[in-house]
């Protein structure tokens, strides 16, 4: 598939936010970080810039961003139309919430559970997005069942990672040597599920331009010649083709920048203390990075069927 | 209708195209263009159409494969797609806004491009590569079995068959009810054991191909039903042209 | 539409939108096929076009060239206004002028010419498809040097056929698709019978009896449906054909019945080495040939109606020793020399395959007969109560015909089909009138000129032996082109590929004004390109250009616009009047006549005029006789379509360009004075006429007593007699006496041999030239073009929509070959043969001969040329073996050069072409070599988007008029019939075959 600029960036962003919102609130749950105005602010502030953004930028990439309304319609049918309704109502508990924690100074109460509602919806709304892709038996890379975990995990981790720079960052100490915990699970369930992933998705699958001819009783089928000698809107949004070369060398990329640097970088915050100011925000830049190189790559390896038309 | 239609349609039209005759002209893709470029998805909008690069909408394309078998032989295939019509279409079920649809009436899966936000996710979520992204107007656009011209009154009763079957010159495209067994189509599809494509894709397309009939391939025995008994062996025919001196050739 | 984001909008789709305003029939042009079109017309644009359903030709289907007439018509390489050239020949600077200035300066130069040496206009046309029209107007003007495309096209096939048969494939013929059930298919891509041949295949397919059989190197397109390939190694099939007759001839399964009567098998032939009539038939004082009767025991007058021929035996007849010919015949191809084995390496098909296709063939012929229960009565007035098919047809055209061994190959396969006794039988291969004529026709070709006088008659001719050459008393070619010379005696369509060449080096001589209608010969209809551009361009020591005077008719800025001086820009197959005559390349089949026009339906863009408009314009001007009436007016000031429905092919004979609704009322068919209301008759009928013939006359016609007297009638044919097939050929004997010094004609020197060789009364196979004359180890490919279905030669890379599918050729190769070259898919190679090299990108592939690549023919486009951005695939990637095919061959050891051509016909050998290929280095890559300068860029080409179509979507306007009448349709307007046609494809009720 072609690894859009904008899906890349909505997926990881809005992950990561989404991850932010759920750790924030079981925080608070927790009581390990307070309805501190500032924290609140920017780490608010941080999540919701993500999901938004993320949210406009797959808006904007539309034919008709115009239209985007429309696509809250299909919700008993479309896991798109789903994530759409989700991601808007999604903003009413978590938006809420923030209100609460920033202008109220309070996060107890029935205002927690608001928190905890928008967490569990915040990772539906993940699981929504992951459901596009999983969804799609077309593209058996996506739905062989390890997307919707993938998502999941890493929105988690991300967030995680997230959380754990602001908290470290906002003197929470209490709250950081919590929350190092899980997001070093996570950075290490990541990493599985993401090495689960590649190897499912590296073994050949049932599809083959034998069966999508239906020449198979003939022998291996190629094709001869193209229906267009130039690239067509399927080659173009379907047909991108990674070089296996080059994609192990940006799984290797990936799995040092988004899982293994953060990890070494956590503990290494967790064992130096006083370095954790600083290696929590690279390990924060560098996962995000990896992730980018995770999702490009998530896109750029998955094969659609249809190019088994086109010998590619 | 967001979803499939609840009571699918018992009428399914669809195609039929046959294999064994398609000749790959591209008469077919073409034509197809020709209609529709002025029809219910107009237009066919074509990028650099002079440039480097030309691209364009179209709803039908003849690809042209070779298929080997283990033992070396080969064979050549040119092989039609435009959209299968899906009974179980996924482009449908996919799409956020309801733009994507099939109809009750008959199993055409349309797209309503006033409504479409050009997501795009139809034409990832079609396994067969039947789905149209028209970059300038921002909308997905399809086949629509030529909605507009198999009902359209305005036409003769012989013009109102999709454009790629009418154009069709070796007749290798049929057109039909696929849901009544008792249809031309349906009959001919049960005689030449007609296919669906990627049937694993749980789809169930409407569509159907005939496969590519056996060949003759050359060389033995096997293959030699038939020889002709030679009536002079010698190295010139001399023998024969001295029987056929006084011998009455004609009856 | 509401905005509550959560409703299901459900559309509601306009089942019947009107279609169009107006429907208008007439022909498509965007190939010669001829088939009849329904264009459907909005707010003055073109909606639609579909194949109309009642035409003879297509009925209904049209292909994917003419479903892009639309982008055809709206292309940016079309010409606008007549062009001056101002810069130099080849930059493509132009002044724009007045027709009034073009007109005026044509005439000069012509009319200049034609008073001091009309020998000096050189007039060739192309692709046109009024040939009779032009020819005629050569005659005028007395021209004698004028040709169309057919010497480069396919004229081996065309002289292979008349001179054996008296019809030939192409168009002219077809077999009988319903019932036969043995259709083998020689060197076929598409063919001009484009669509006739797909609705053929679609029927012989659906039909369980029926076996179709490829011989073709490459296994695309029709070949790859065929239910047996025979990838042959090209320039061979004259060895598997005489294979098969050898097999045949020892099995005895020939059709002697039918040899005897309606073929020359038994005439007898003078046996006397060294005699001024050895070889030639024995004949009577009136000319008839003899046979020798067995029941009478002696020779009798050949055609006699009741003969027991026989077909073997030397005898001495009026003391002379003669043998039947068939019985040359016999020798020849029983020989060992021809045996499946002996022919099997050479060929490339298994001895094995040979043997059982032939015994095939012979089965389906003899022991599947074919019995219609319709009486006839042949020529000689015998009463035959059955009509008998033995149901074998062939059809074949360039991969037979386009080699230097090529008229011989198809003279092979005539030969074989009357072997057979399939010809015009049920079942058979089929003439389409005006088809069959006699062997050879009777036309003689007209030449040496007088100042300001019409020729004696037509240009173009058949010819039976050296009286009838073109050439001077020292035997040289009186023709710039040197057809009907020496060098190629039966040139019947001119040599259109050596004008530039011989003019240019003023061999035979130079020429003032060429003049040149429809054929890119700056590019892919040339051999040689690189050389012919030089041509172009060539200057004398004065600094004036050898070729002074260009004119050339375009419709769209081609290669081949820009080397030329004045430009008359043509109006577009929807803009113009046509014929499409039964003097010409008519649309008859085998069940009757047929011919047809092309109506103006829309205005011309731009300030063009149809070129035929133009001719009778200059004609009018230059006061051609036959263009002006004796008080020096316009002959047909109504212009083409006057011509059309008021010229007269010799006055009061009754025949005119177009056979149907003649004589005054409109109800008189083939002959009939001319009709006013003609040309509105054929537009009543959807632009064609047809006539079918009476079930006698619908096979057997070249011996079919009804159907001879009415094809006399009718004018096809000049009289009744029967039609005798040639199987020996006596025509070509004379040639060779004429080498070997008998008579008062000979060739020059330098080609008695060439003579001696090639004119053999009974076919014979060599190696093609180029394969001879080269190291076979350095050049080990042959390289052939093919023509993609969608494409039509150069035109369609200007169809916004044909260059969508192909833009870039590649060049074709089978895998093992690839393997043992060290060549992978997609690399780019160099092609090399002995004359120059080009550079393209391979595709490998298995359904190839793997001594054989091939690519498309004509992709390749110059830069600067087509209305194209010079970023375009066509000149960036794609290539023209042109490139690389010489027009002349190696001199030969008295330093002799001959064209590239078949030594009997003049047919260009395209497809004798040798290379070599060499992988290029990687940064060579992406881009084809050699690449041509840009031509100076023609602004339309930068149109970024293209949304035809969005503006003729739904409601007319009402600019338009609605019209509900079908203008030539014969079905019931249906727009009150509900519901749908449950129809199996294209096989629409009533459809003609
Ligand atoms: N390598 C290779 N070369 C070949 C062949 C091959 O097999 N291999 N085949 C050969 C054969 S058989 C042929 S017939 C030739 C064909 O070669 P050409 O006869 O040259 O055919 P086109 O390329 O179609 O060029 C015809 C010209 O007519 C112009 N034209 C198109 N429509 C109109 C019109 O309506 N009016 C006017 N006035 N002009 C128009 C086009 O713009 C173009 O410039 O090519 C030959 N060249
Ligand atoms: N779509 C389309 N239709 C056209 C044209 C066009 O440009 N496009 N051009 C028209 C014109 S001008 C012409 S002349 C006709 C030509 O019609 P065709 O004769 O069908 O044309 P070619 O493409 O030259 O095809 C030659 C075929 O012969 C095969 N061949 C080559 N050498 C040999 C050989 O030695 N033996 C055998 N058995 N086969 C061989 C080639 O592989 C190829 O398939 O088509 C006409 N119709
Ligand atoms: S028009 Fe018919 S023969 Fe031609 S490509 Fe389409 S299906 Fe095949
Ligand atoms: S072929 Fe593709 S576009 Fe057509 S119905 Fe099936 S899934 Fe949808
Ligand atoms: S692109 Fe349009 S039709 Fe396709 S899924 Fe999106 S909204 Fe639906
Ligand atoms: S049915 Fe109509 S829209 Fe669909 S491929 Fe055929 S011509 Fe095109
Ligand atoms: S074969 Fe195609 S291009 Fe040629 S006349 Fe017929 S429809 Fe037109
Ligand atoms: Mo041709």
């Amino acid at each position: 598939m072609h690894p859009a600029k904008s899906v890349i960036f909505f997926t990881t962003t809005t992950g990561a936010g989404y991850g932010l919102l759920f750790w924030l609130a079981v925080l608070a749950y927790r009581g390990l970080v307070g309805p501190d105005f500032m924290f609140g602010l920017i780490a608010f502030g941080i999540a919701f810039a993500l999901v938004v953004a993320g949210l406009l930028s797959s808006t904007l990439h539309l034919g008709h961003p115009e239209r985007a309304w429309r696509a809250l319609s299909q919700w008993r049918s479309s896991w798109l139309s789903r994530e759409g309704l989700l991601a808007v109502l999604t903003f009413i508990p978590t938006g809420l919430f923030a209100l609460a924690w920033v202008f109220l100074g309070s996060v107890s109460g029935p205002i927690i559970w608001l928190g905890l509602l928008g967490a569990v919806m915040s990772l539906a709304t993940v699981y929504t997005t992951s459901m596009i892709y999983g969804s799609l038996k077309s593209i058996p890379a996506w739905s062989i069942g390890w997307t919707s975990p993938g998502y999941l995990v890493l929105s988690l981790m991300s967030g995680a990672v997230l959380a754990c720079m602001l908290v470290v960052l906002g003197g929470y100490w209490q709250a950081a040597g919590w929350l190092m915990l899980p997001t070093l699970f996570f950075l290490a369930f990541g990493l599985v599920i993401k090495l689960s992933y590649w190897s499912n998705i590296d073994r050949p699958n049932e599809h083959t331009a034998e069966t999508a001819t239906g020449l198979g009783e003939f022998g291996k089928v190629r094709m001869i010649e193209s229906p267009h000698d130039q690239p067509n809107y399927l080659l173009k949004e379907m047909g991108f083709a990674i070089a296996r070369k080059h994609s192990k060398k940006l799984r290797r990329i990936a799995v040092i920048c988004a899982f293994i640097l953060p990890f070494a970088l956590v503990v290494g915050g967790w064992l130096i203390p006083e370095m954790a100011q600083y290696f929590l925000p690279v390990a924060a830049l560098v996962c995000g990075l990896g992730l980018v190189v995770e999702r490009w790559l998530f896109f750029a390896e998955a094969k659609h069927v249809v190019t088994l038309y086109y010998d590619r | 209708m967001t979803s499939l239609p609840k009571k699918p349609s018992t009428k399914k039209l669809g195609l039929v195209i046959d294999l064994d005759i398609c000749v790959g002209c591209h008469a077919c893709a073409v034509n197809c263009k020709e209609w529709n470029t002025s029809g219910k998805m107009a237009p066919l909008t074509d990028l650099e159409p002079y440039g480097a690069k030309p691209d364009g909408v179209w709803f039908n394309r003849i690809h042209t494969f070779e298929a080997i078998s283990d033992a070396g032989i080969s064979r050549t295939v040119h092989f039609p797609k435009s959209c299968l019509h899906c009974d179980d279409a996924p482009c449908v079920t996919v799409c956020p806004t309801g733009a994507s649809y099939k109809r009750e009436d008959d199993g055409i899966v349309l797209v309503n491009t006033d409504i479409c936000i050009g997501c795009k996710l139809c034409s990832w979520a079609c396994p067969y590569g039947a789905r149209e992204y028209d970059e300038d107007e921002g909308v997905m656009k399809k086949c629509t079995l030529c909605v507009d011209k198999i009902y359209n009154e305005n036409l003769p009763v012989e013009s109102r068959v999709p454009a790629c079957v009418s154009t069709c010159p070796t007749g290798a495209r049929s057109f039909g009810d696929l849901g009544d067994p008792k249809s031309e189509v349906s009959k001919l599809v049960a005689a030449r054991e007609g296919y669906a494509l990627m049937p694993e894709q749980g789809t169930n397309p409407v569509n159907r191909y005939l496969p590519p009939r056996p060949k003759q391939v050359g060389g033995g025995e096997a293959n030699a039903p038939r020889m002709l008994a030679h009536q002079d062996d010698s190295d010139d025919g001399a023998g024969l042209l001295a029987s056929w001196v006084d011998k009455v050739l004609s009856s | 539409m509401s905005a509550n984001p959560f409703e299901t909008v459900k559309e509601t789709v306009d089942l019947s939108p009107e279609v169009a305003d107006e429907v208008k029939n007439t022909t498509c042009y965007m190939c010669a096929c001829r088939c009849g079109i329904r264009v459907h017309l909005k707010d003055g644009k073109v909606r639609y076009i579909e194949g109309n359903p009642d035409h003879p030709v297509n009925g209904g289907v049209l292909c994917g060239k003419g479903s892009a007439g639309i982008m055809q018509q709206y292309s940016p390489a079309k010409l606008k206004k007549p062009l001056l050239r101002v810069g130099e020949r080849g930059e493509g600077k132009f002044k724009e002028i007045e027709w009034d200035e073009a007109l005026a300066l044509a005439s000069e130069w012509l009319g200049e010419v034609r008073e001091r040496d009309p020998g000096k206009l050189a007039f060739f046309t192309g692709r046109d498809q009024s040939q009779s029209f032009t020819g005629w107007w050569a005659t005028q003007y007395g021209a004698h040097n004028f040709a169309a495309h057919g010497g480069f096209c396919s004229v081996n096939m065309a002289a292979g056929g008349l001179y054996t048969l008296g019809g030939a494939f192409w168009e002219f013929g077809e077999p009988d698709w319903d019932l036969t059930k043995y259709f083998m298919m020689f060197g076929v891509a598409e063919d001009h019978d484009s669509n006739p041949i797909k609705i053929g295949l679609g029927k012989l397919k659906t039909r369980e009896d029926a076996k179709f059989v490829a011989v073709n190197p490459s296994r695309k397109g029709y070949n790859a449906i065929a239910d047996e390939w025979v990838g042959i190694r090209p320039g061979t099939d004259g060895l598997f054909i005489f294979s098969i007759i050898h097999e045949l001839l020892r099995a005895e399964k020939i059709d002697f019945a039918s040899l005897a009567r309606y073929s020359n098998a038994p005439w007898l032939v003078v046996d006397e080495p060294g005699a001024p009539d050895h070889g030639l038939f024995l004949r009577d004082a009136k000319g008839n040939p003899y046979v020798y009767d067995l029941v009478k025991k002696k020779a009798v007058n050949a055609m006699a109606a009741e003969i027991t021929p026989a077909f073997a035996g030397a005898r001495k007849v009026k003391k002379r020793n003669v043998v039947p010919s068939f019985q040359h015949l016999a020798k020849r191809y029983l020989c060992d020399e021809f045996s499946p084995e002996a022919v099997a390496e050479t060929t490339g098909v298994p001895a094995k395959d040979i043997r059982r296709i032939a015994a095939e063939i012979a089965h389906v012929a003899f022991e599947e007969e074919i019995v219609i229960e319709q009486s006839w009565t042949d020529a000689w007035g015998r009463k035959h109560d059955k009509m008998i098919g033995r149901p074998v047809s062939f059809h074949a055209m360039r991969g037979i015909s386009a080699h230097s061994n090529g008229f011989h190959t198809c003279r092979a396969l005539h030969i074989l089909q009357a072997l057979l006794g399939s010809v015009d039988v049920p079942g058979g291969w089929r003439y389409k009138a005006p088809f069959p004529k006699p062997i050879p026709p009777g036309v003689r070709p007209a030449g040496s000129t007088k100042p300001s006088a019409p020729l004696a008659g037509p240009p173009l001719g058949f010819i039976t032996g050296p009286d009838d050459l073109l050439v001077d008393a020292k035997g040289e070619p009186q023709r710039i082109d040197k057809a009907y010379s020496w060098e190629h005696p039966l040139s019947l369509h001119g040599m259109m590929h050596m004008v530039l060449h011989n003019a240019v080096n003023a061999d035979p001589y130079s020429v003032d004004v060429l003049f040149m209608y429809m054929a890119n010969m700056a590019w892919n209809s040339s051999m040689n390109v690189p050389g012919t551009l030089n041509y172009f361009t060539a200057k004398n020591e004065d600094g004036a250009y050898k070729i002074p005077k260009i004119i050339y008719s375009d419709a769209f800025w081609s290669e081949t616009v820009p080397y030329c001086d004045l430009i008359l820009p043509d109006a577009t197959y929807m803009e113009r009047w046509d014929c499409i005559s039964m003097l010409d390349r008519p649309i008859s089949s085998a069940h009757g006549a047929g011919d047809s026009i092309r109506q103006p339906i829309l205005k011309p863009e731009g300030d063009v005029r149809p070129f035929q408009d133009v001719l009778l314009d200059l004609g009018a001007r230059m006061g051609l006789p036959g263009m002006t009436k004796p008080d020096g007016e316009a002959q047909y000031p109504g212009g083409y379509s006057d011509y059309m429905a008021n010229h007269e092919r010799g006055a009061g004979s009754g025949i005119g360009p177009l056979a149907g609704w003649r004589g005054k009322d409109g109800d008189q068919h083939g002959r009939g004075e001319p009709n006013p209301n003609q040309i509105e008759k054929y537009i009543e009928n959807g632009c064609f006429w047809t006539q079918s013939l009476d079930d006698e006359q619908l096979y057997f016609k070249p011996f079919n007593r009804s159907y001879l007297d009415f094809a006399t009638e009718q004018g096809w044919i000049g009289h009744a007699d029967p039609i005798i097939f040639q199987l020996y050929n006596e025509d070509l004997q004379k040639f060779r006496l004429a080498a070997e010094g008998h008579g008062d004609r000979q060739p020059p020197k330098r080609n008695r041999e060439r003579i001696k060789t090639y004119f053999d009364p009974l076919p014979i196979w060599y190696m093609p030239f180029e394969e001879a004359e080269i190291d076979r180890e350095q050049y080990p490919l042959h390289a052939l073009s093919q023509r993609p279905m969608h494409m039509y030669h150069s035109w369609g890379s200007q169809n916004a929509w044909l260059r969508q599918i192909t833009s870039a050729n590649k060049l074709h190769i089978h895998a093992e070959t690839a393997g043992e070259l060290g060549i992978a898919d997609e690399d780019w190679v160099w092609i090399e043969s002995r004359h120059g090299r080009v550079k393209g990108q391979v595709k490998l592939i298995t359904g190839v001969n793997p001594q054989t690549v091939w690519t498309w023919n004509a992709i390749g486009k110059r830069k600067g040329s087509w209305g194209l951005d010079k970023d375009a695939p066509e000149s960036n990637q794609g290539f023209l073996l042109n490139h690389i095919i010489s027009e002349v061959l190696a001199p030969n050891k008295s330093g002799d050069t001959f064209s590239n051509s078949d030594p009997v016909t003049g047919q260009a050998a395209w497809f004798d072409l040798r290379v070599r290929l060499h992988k290029c280095a990687p940064e060579e890559f992406g881009f084809t070599e050699p690449m041509f300068e840009a031509f100076e860029h023609i602004p339309a080409a930068d149109r970024p988007v293209s949304r035809y179509g969005a503006e003729l979507k739904g409601e007319p306007s009402g600019e338009g008029v609605a019209e509900r009448t079908w203008i030539g349709n014969r079905h019931e307007n249906s727009a009150n019939i509900k519901g749908l046609r449950d129809g199996k494809g294209n096989r629409i009720k009533g459809r003609k075959s």
